[in-house]
């Protein structure tokens, strides 16, 4: 069975982002940039899912501008075996993006789509849902176990009371959570193989989608700041100071 | 101008972030209704026309809703929405998985997680973990919303008298079933909603450590809470994870034990009233947020404390 696997360019996990003195933004210029952390999951998972015999073909996708060939290069590198760039420079919401997906889809007929529950940047948990009203599949979100099992696929959530399991018709969507599998290093020779593997190049008009949108960004600030409070020196004076200055026990 | 809640609940207990997101709803202005989608919901029915401010409770009650499993409580909610200017759920695991779906259905953007509401079509959210709030503007006929509790109070949960209204919508759509739950069991307060919680990190060593923290809890009516690497090293299941990909809390006192306080960690608790952090290493970064802050060895300092309050 094909995999699609969607993949996002953000700034990467470990960088504390500032916003720009005008407030339109966060800047982004000379900051690292990476896979996001969800999308690294699902491109594991569908690797696995190839060892396992059960994925014949992974093709990963992103959206973005030319440089998320980058990240592109590294899903190639760790297992996919081709890849989609549709190219855009615009800020593109949740929305837009699941249209543009449900477009590959539409292409390329993959049984399985997995897609990160979120990205870092932007936090919304949006994309996958989207596509699976678009395309009409079941969605498995939050998925911590992905069990494929003849036309079904289990898939284990992680919900806020605990653990979930829905059985899903393919073809389904999956989005990952943190718990789904561990992704693995690219070597230096898939790294080098991964340059001779087949890229794409699409374009939004190309594949007759608009991405227009009916939420603007006004302004981006920073949040309002925690001074440091104090380092107490003893048990007896933190409790003292909850009881009697914070008043909280 | 009408809004439509979405209830949260587990046919059993109306959960109290639906009160949360009523007060969003109220922020925005207009007449509110609730939604109330399950199996066997008659009693979530009547208590969420007890809520302050709410004119009109809908139930839906079919066993297809039972779950909440979008494919098909998502046409349910859409077929609704066209009669409302806002639709509006709790960002909890059941807000996010299903209301996404429920605006591109309705072919409309969905703005996730909002903290505060500046008008009826512009709102506040936070991005990058938190490191930046944004102000959103929206055009779309119908405003998708999800609320995060903690950047609203909750209306009360009695006083108001709505009248009820079964309705009935397109059912199961055939394409997913529920398998199983495994649902974690507690005496202890919601994480969410807890007035106090102690959160351990992967310094806690392993899961059985963490009886020092269940115990310094019960003695404070705490929840508890975990970071990703206690949660990712199996020291303690999913559900009890705090941060930017778990679960927001805004308690009156946070303390965090054994925790180093990645931006990832701070995202989900930094808005707690009193943040106390109790960590071996001083330069750990917890220590910029926290209010009271104790460098030593957890395993020497929790029992004292525990003693002492
Ligand atoms: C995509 C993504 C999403 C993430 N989402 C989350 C999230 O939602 N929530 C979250 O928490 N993290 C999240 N993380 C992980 C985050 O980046 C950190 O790795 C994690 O929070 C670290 O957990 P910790 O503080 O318990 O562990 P560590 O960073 O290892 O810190 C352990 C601390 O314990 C202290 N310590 C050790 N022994 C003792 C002792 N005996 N006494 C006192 N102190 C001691 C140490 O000094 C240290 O500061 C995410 C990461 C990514 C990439």
């Amino acid at each position: 069975m094909k995999v699609l696997v969607a993949v996002k360019r953000v700034v990467d996990y470990n960088v504390k982002v500032r916003v720009k003195a005008d407030n339109s933004g966060v800047d982004l210029a000379n900051v690292k940039m990476s896979m996001n952390p969800f999308c690294e999951i699902a491109v594991e998972e569908a690797v696995r899912l190839k060892e396992k015999g059960v994925a014949s073909e992974i093709v990963v996708v992103s959206i973005g501008p030319t440089a998320a060939q980058e990240q592109l290069r590294t899903a190639l590198a760790l297992g996919a075996d081709r890849a989609v760039l549709v190219e855009s420079n615009d800020e593109l919401n949740s929305l837009a993006v699941a249209k543009l997906l449900k477009a590959v889809v539409d292409k390329e007929q993959p049984q399985l789509v997995i897609l990160g529950k979120q990205a870092i940047d932007s936090d919304n948990n949006q994309t996958g849902q989207m596509l699976g009203a678009l395309t009409g599949y079941a969605q498995g979100t939050f998925a911590s176990k992905v069990e494929v099992a003849g036309d079904k696929v289990n898939v284990t959530r992680e919900i806020d009371g605990g653990l979930q399991t829905v059985a899903l018709s393919l073809p389904a969507i999956v989005t990952t959570d943190l718990r789904l599998n561990e992704p693995r290093y690219a070597s230096l020779p898939n790294i080098m193989k991964a340059k001779k593997k087949p890229l794409e190049t699409l374009t939004p008009d190309a594949l007759g989608v608009t991405t227009t949108s009916t939420v603007k960004t006004l302004k981006v600030e920073a949040p309002a700041a925690r001074s440091a409070g104090i380092k107490v020196k003893s048990v007896a004076e933190l409790v003292e100071k909850l009881k009697n200055e914070a008043k909280v026990i | 101008m009408t809004i439509l809640v979405i209830a949260e609940h587990n046919n059993a207990v109306l959960a109290a972030a639906t009160l949360n997101t009523v007060a969003a709803a109220k922020a925005i202005g207009g007449d509110i209704h609730v939604l109330v989608a399950g199996s066997g919901c008659g009693a979530i029915g009547e208590a969420a026309a007890q809520i302050e401010g709410v004119a009109k409770v809908l139930v839906a009650d079919d066993a297809a809703y039972a779950n909440q499993l979008p494919e098909n409580v998502a046409p349910l909610i859409a077929d609704l929405a066209k009669n409302y200017s806002h639709v509006l759920a709790a960002a909890t695991t059941n807000g996010k998985n299903f209301l996404p779906r429920v605006a591109a259905q309705l072919d409309v953007d969905q703005i996730s997680e909002i903290i505060a509401v500046e008008s009826a079509d512009t709102f506040k959210r936070p991005i990058y973990a938190g490191n930046a709030i944004a102000t959103v503007q929206s055009s779309a006929a119908i405003k998708v919303i999800t609320v995060r509790a903690t950047g609203f109070d909750a209306v009360n949960a009695t006083g108001g008298s709505a009248a009820v209204e079964q309705i009935s919508g397109a059912g199961d759509a055939g394409k997913s079933a529920f398998v199983g739950e495994e649902l974690a069991k507690s005496d202890r307060p919601e994480l969410t909603a807890a007035k106090i919680v102690v959160s351990g990190g992967r310094g806690m060593q392993n899961g059985d450590n963490f009886k020092h923290l269940y115990s310094l809890a019960d003695k404070l009516g705490a929840a508890v809470g975990a970071s990703r690497a206690a949660v990712d090293a199996g020291f303690v299941p999913n559900d009890m994870q705090v941060g930017q990909t778990g679960k927001i809390v805004a308690p009156q006192l946070y303390i965090a034990v054994g925790i180093s306080g990645a931006i990832q960690h701070l995202a989900g608790m930094k808005d707690s009233k009193v943040i106390v952090a109790i960590n071996k290493d001083e330069e750990a970064p917890i220590f910029q947020v926290a209010d009271y802050g104790l460098v030593g060895d957890l395993f020497e300092i929790v029992p004292e404390l525990e003693k002492l309050v």
